[in-house]
């Protein structure tokens, strides 16, 4: 019987327990997990904030899905992984593997500003007790300043529309949403997000904190009672490269989820692994590439093959009822529609569909999504319905029947 | 398992799947009160192109990545149906972004709507293949 441990436990960890559990129902799993709670839907904080869930509806998997899996779960840190006696260590106890998967995930980056460290009310946004505390402190007058207009921040200031007085978002980019949008999209989600009473400083961040007070490196002074820094998160790795595991931005895994260790895997926001879009090895921190590659690398440890090698970036985002579903890379030709209140945009290149961005209509993007992913040339598929609205009658009638008649 | 299955040769393209589907899931007895005027938003939906036309609900793939990159732990696979907890789901819309069949799409509510093969309409058939007058949406195991 194998001994697998998995170090977190979150989403990548619940994909590589799943996994496991395909291909071997006997094997002993320890998940070794610092936040002290079961696997959380992460994402669903700012949900929280806003009232639509709670933490009970939050769970990830059912109650007795750890028990049903005959997992022991145990809230430890892991400290040390030992390669050669093949054992991991927290300060309590010293557990054996004969297979292990790294799924730390990541933790929230915060620069260092001049006099940060006199203000009481900072937080992050990345767990329940971030939400939690950051719940405990506002009130209906509190002025919020949040660093960093990416997805984090900007789902926080969403949480917090209708609970505080003022949110204003400050980020040295000169647009929202840099590393997902282009400037067009963004000012569209913008100016949807200003409707809502958000506040921007783009392309300005702060210069230092003075009490209650930002001084902005463009002068401007911002009163705040409450901080949020969301600048960007970084991948947990250190155990990883203390272990001699290579690492670069993440733990590097090839596309079983393997990395340069024999026994040894990594999943999630941690890992390093194949980006078909660029055609690099890159850290593809979303939610359902975490369970794709935990899943992967389960079967993997419990001695089936499986390969993932069509990972690339998406995201569906949203905020006050306005969708953005984007995906792949932003080269090559252009395809553009644009009304007041949306966005169509497909790029192509060698014939293929690489990537899009859709605002405002985001019907069967999925289909768009998929085209990418199977690199389906565009010569085997009507480009012109492409164009105009993603739907089956893309693909020729062998293959419509084939999804529409077979089990797929 | 069995699925519905859509032959596009003998689809009409008359939207009764649609009237059907709507129908079955409104939770009202009376079908006048539940169509009447109603701006319908079923869970199987008739795509045209040309001549051509065919009906779209969800597959119940084998291997769902809707269920997989869920973010709110909403959808999930039983018995071989993908089914959604409306009560988890938030609309993210992260399964519109994955569904490679577009079978997923908003609700009137917070939640996503997707075919869940009529399991909790207490009826024998799924609507839409029920009402299909001319088989061209079948429920059957292949
Ligand atoms: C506010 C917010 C909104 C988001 N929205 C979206 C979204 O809409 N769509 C999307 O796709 N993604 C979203 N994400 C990103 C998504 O949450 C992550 O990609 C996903 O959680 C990654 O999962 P993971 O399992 O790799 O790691 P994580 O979820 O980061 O979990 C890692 C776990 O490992 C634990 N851990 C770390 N080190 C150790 C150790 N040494 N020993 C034991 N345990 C350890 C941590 O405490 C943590 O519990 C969002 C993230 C945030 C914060």
């Amino acid at each position: 019987m194998k001994n697998y441990v998995i170090i977190g436990g979150s989403v990548a960890s619940v994909g590589c327990i799943e996994g496991i559990r395909s291909a071997d129902k006997e094997g002993k799993i320890i998940m070794l997990c610092k936040e002290k709670v079961p696997a959380y839907c992460r994402p669903l904080i700012s949900y929280y904030l806003q009232k639509k869930t709670d933490f009970q509806k939050m769970k990830y998997r059912s109650d007795k899905f750890y028990q049903e899996n005959n997992v022991e779960l145990i809230y430890e840190e892991c400290k040390k992984i030992d390669t050669s006696n093949k054992s991991v260590y927290t300060e309590k106890g010293i557990y054996p593997y004969d297979k292990l998967c790294i799924a730390t995930g990541s933790s929230p980056f915060v620069p260092h500003f001049k006099g940060i460290e006199k203000i009481k009310n900072k937080f992050c946004f990345m767990t329940q007790d971030d939400a939690l505390s950051l719940e405990k402190t506002i009130d209906k007058n509190s002025d919020v300043l949040i660093i960093g207009a990416g997805l984090i921040g900007l789902k926080c200031a969403e949480g917090l529309t209708g609970r505080v007085k003022s949110i204003t978002i400050c980020d040295l980019s000169t647009r929202i949403l840099s590393s997902i949008l282009d400037e067009e999209s963004a000012k569209l989600m913008q100016k949807n997000l200003e409707k809502n009473g958000i506040k921007f400083l783009l392309g300005d961040s702060v210069s230092e904190f003075n009490n209650d007070s930002a001084t902005m490196l463009s002068g401007k002074q911002i009163r705040f009672d409450i901080l949020v820094t969301a600048v960007g998160v970084k991948p947990n790795i250190d155990i990883a490269s203390d272990a001699s595991i290579e690492t670069e931005k993440g733990i590097i895994v090839d596309n079983n989820m393997l990395t340069s260790v024999p026994d040894i895997y990594s999943a999630g926001d941690c890992a390093q692994g194949y980006n078909m879009s660029s055609d690099t090895k890159s850290i593809i921190a979303i939610w359902p590439n975490a369970y794709m590659q935990g899943y992967c690398a389960g079967v993997n440890m419990a001695g089936q093959i499986k390969e993932f090698d069509n990972a690339i970036p998406m995201n569906a985002i949203g905020f006050f009822g306005l969708h953005a579903l984007t995906a792949g890379i932003y080269k090559g030709k252009v395809y553009k529609e644009k009304s007041e209140n949306a966005i169509k945009k497909l790029f192509f290149e060698d014939g293929k569909l690489v990537g899009y961005i859709l605002i405002g209509n985001i019907e069967n993007a999925g289909i768009y999504t998929s085209v990418i992913r199977e690199k389906i040339p565009l010569s085997s598929l009507n480009s012109n319905i492409l164009k105009k609205q993603p739907s089956l009658a893309v693909f020729n009638e062998k293959n419509r029947r084939k999804k529409l008649g077979g089990v797929v | 398992m069995k699925r519905i299955y859509v032959n596009e040769e003998w689809c009409l393209g008359c939207h009764l799947c649609e009237y059907n589907c709507a129908y079955a899931n409104s939770g009202i007895k009376d079908m006048v009160k539940a169509l009447k005027g109603a701006e319908i938003n079923p869970k199987i939906h008739i795509e045209e192109s040309g001549k051509i036309t065919y009906a779209v609900s969800c597959r119940h793939c084998e291997d769902p990545i809707c269920v997989k990159s869920c973010i709110s732990g909403a959808l999930s696979k039983k018995d071989g149906i993908v089914c959604i907890d409306k009560n988890k789901c938030i609309g993210c819309f992260t399964c519109i972004l994955v569904c490679p069949y577009g079978a997923i799409r908003p609700s009137d509510e917070h939640a996503v709507q997707k075919c869940e093969l009529c399991i909790n309409n207490s009826v024998e058939m799924p609507a839409c293949v029920k009402g299909c007058p001319n088989k061209a949406i079948v429920y059957e195991e292949r």
